[in-house]
């Protein structure tokens, strides 16, 4: 029972680490019809970031503030030297483009923090575990990141579903050029969902850093799930991307806990455990083939969209 | 007498070079050249198969590496299962490619656009993993090949030999794909990538095509996946890692798209910008993803733009 409970919180906890990254995605895809693979670059300046700062601050609250500020400026500064004139061509362009800036931020990283992967130390407040019950505890730590994660994912439901900023936001998602003609900026509406995506990766980084070791390449693996997720979810669909990061993460998780046993009844012991392990492992790609084939526009696809 | 067009002068002259490029070795009086020139010709013909598809298809590909990793894991399984015999290896992992590739095609391609860029990628991550998870042969760290295939009397261990074998499968696949495009087939499936609709009301089975024209992409990108496994002696998980993907992709673009000979030259071109940048800096990729952007912004023809097809134009 405790080891259910245990891998539904990690589970949670790693969908809301990829929603934070897969939310800004969807919503610049939404808008400027852009295919950015360099979203994860900005995850991992991020984690860097927090590193560093939270090193030289020596707080955790106040690196990680200076964090995600640097992390949202650089994302400003991507958005109008290198992607801006990518908008508008064609997806194999965007998909060069932004691989590109991928490879640059890959030997930046190298070149100012070194081929050394960086760690940062869990906050020493929040460093325990708290007991949730007779025989299970869980550490304070990730806990608070699914309290903050939950917070955020509320914040940005209603700054989308709920302000005038979230319905110009809508209506550029759904038809950019009908946006436009009826008087909404589109392309302040952009530069803004720029912004907030990099926010929210920076964000994603910053609590990452802890959990994950901090490291050239630790954006690829995120990015290509936060593409999954938005895959799924329909792409441009805040939403859509929240519950699709919830199913990815608790599969991922609950698989790899619970697919060795069930492949045990079936199979002998050692080939329960291969074939577990690789089954876990691609069990949200076959998610994603079954979704492709019975729904191709993702299960909750943004409204309007085409 | 026919003027041979700049194009045609293009591709024998780099075929050429490609073929008089083994004596620097014996001027630098060591393999290394050889081992480079070998890469090049590998990589090129794993370009030259997706061109078939982005070039020539309009179907962007970003999980092509995913055959490249199948044909090497299928040569390094079977080594490792005491099956050295090429002409049992060669065409099972050439089999193995091209099944997969009907797999991953028959779904991808119910999707369009961006899906069709996202799902290939998606499926050639979980490849990828997959490949990761076979612990019995080597997981993570990959796999040692001890033996290179066995063709009888054809000695593969000898680096000229094998390289002038690549080198005659480059030119077989370029010529492959080239008699492709100018046939039936060829048509329809450039016509689809430039008008679906059209060719469909037509009366063309638009999918079909372009799942033929995928299956033959992954069995070619199989191909070279055996000869990448032979060349290295070694293959692991990293051999299809996404980045490979995207460069295959920006060999293509780079040298041109639709074009038998473009996808060589970017792959000479890339392979040549690689090992000169890695050469003066460290940081290379801090110079070379820039210069994609800026290829992407000013140049998008591919430096084969710069031959025309026929004599007398451009």
């Amino acid at each position: 029972m405790s080891l259910l409970i245990d891998q539904t919180l990690n589970g949670v906890q790693l969908a809301l680490l990829l929603f934070l990254v897969a939310a800004g995605l969807t919503l610049v895809f939404g808008i400027m019809d852009f295919m950015n693979l360099s979203h994860g670059s900005l995850f991992m300046m991020g984690a860097y970031f927090a590193a560093t700062f939270v090193a030289l601050t020596g707080s955790f609250v106040l690196g990680g503030l200076l964090a995600i500020l640097c992390t949202t400026l650089l994302g400003l500064a991507i958005e109008a030297i290198w992607l801006r004139p990518l908008f508008g061509r064609g997806h194999l362009d965007q998909v060069l483009g932004t691989f590109g800036l991928v490879l640059f931020f890959n030997d930046f990283v190298r070149l100012v923090w070194g081929p050394a992967g960086r760690t940062l130390a869990v906050p020493q407040a929040l460093a325990g575990q708290v007991s949730l019950g007779p025989t299970f505890s869980y550490p304070v730590y990730r806990l608070v990141l699914i309290g903050v994660g939950l917070l955020v994912a509320a914040g940005l439901y209603l700054l989308v579903q709920r302000t005038k900023t979230g319905m110009i936001i809508r209506a550029a998602a759904s038809d950019r050029d009908m946006a436009g003609a009826i008087g909404a900026d589109v392309t302040l509406v952009s530069t803004f969902v720029f912004g907030l995506g990099a926010a929210l990766a920076g964000l994603a980084g910053l609590f990452a850093a802890p959990l994950l070791t901090v490291q050239i390449g630790m954006g690829d693996n995120i990015l290509i799930l936060a593409l999954v997720i938005i895959v799924i979810g329909g792409l441009g669909s805040v939403r859509g991307a929240f519950l699709a990061a919830l199913i990815v993460g608790l599969i991922d998780a609950l698989g790899r806990a619970y697919l060795p046993e069930l492949l045990r009844l079936v199979l002998s012991p050692v080939a329960a455990s291969t074939a577990a392990g690789a089954l876990s492992s691609v069990a949200i790609y076959i998610l994603l083939a079954l979704v492709l084939l019975v729904r191709p526009q993702g299960l909750f696809p943004a409204r309007g969209a085409r | 007498m026919r003027q041979p067009s700049p194009r045609f002068l293009l591709t024998c002259a780099l075929l050429l070079l490609l073929a008089l490029a083994p004596l620097s070795a014996t001027f630098v009086g060591n393999d290394y050249p050889l081992i480079v020139l070998t890469r090049v010709v590998i990589l090129a013909m794993a370009a030259v198969s997706l061109d078939l598809i982005l070039g020539y298809g309009g179907m962007v590909s970003l999980g092509h590496a995913a055959f490249l990793g199948i044909g090497a894991y299928a040569v390094g399984i079977m080594t490792a299962q005491d099956v050295t015999s090429g002409f049992l290896q060669w065409p099972l992992a050439i089999l193995a490619a091209a099944v997969a590739a009907l797999v991953i095609g028959a779904l991808s391609l119910r999707t369009r656009g961006v899906y069709f860029i996202l799902v290939t990628l998606a499926f050639a991550q979980m490849v990828y993993f997959l490949s990761v998870g076979l612990d019995a042969y080597g997981g993570e760290d990959g796999l040692v090949i001890p033996t290179r295939s066995q063709f009888g009397l054809l000695n593969l261990t000898n680096r000229t030999t094998f390289y002038f074998l690549c080198l005659a499968l480059l030119v077989a696949t370029i010529a492959l794909v080239a008699h492709l495009a100018r046939t039936r087939f060829g048509m329809v499936l450039r016509g689809a990538a430039m008008n679906e609709r059209r060719m469909r009301a037509l009366g063309f089975p638009v999918y079909r095509y372009r799942l033929a024209a995928f299956v033959i992409a992954g069995a070619l990108c199989g191909l070279a996946g055996i000869l990448l496994a032979n060349h290295s002696e070694f293959v692991s998980p990293s051999v299809m890692n996404w980045g490979r993907s995207a460069d295959l992709i920006i060999m293509v673009v780079l040298g041109g798209m639709g074009s038998a000979v473009g996808p060589l030259l970017g792959a000479m071109v890339f392979m040549l910008a690689e090992e000169t940048l890695s050469h003066v800096t460290t940081y290379w990729q801090l110079v070379f993803g820039p210069l994609i952007l800026i290829f992407v912004r000013f140049a998008r023809s591919g430096l084969v733009g710069l031959f025309p097809e026929r004599a007398g134009d451009g």
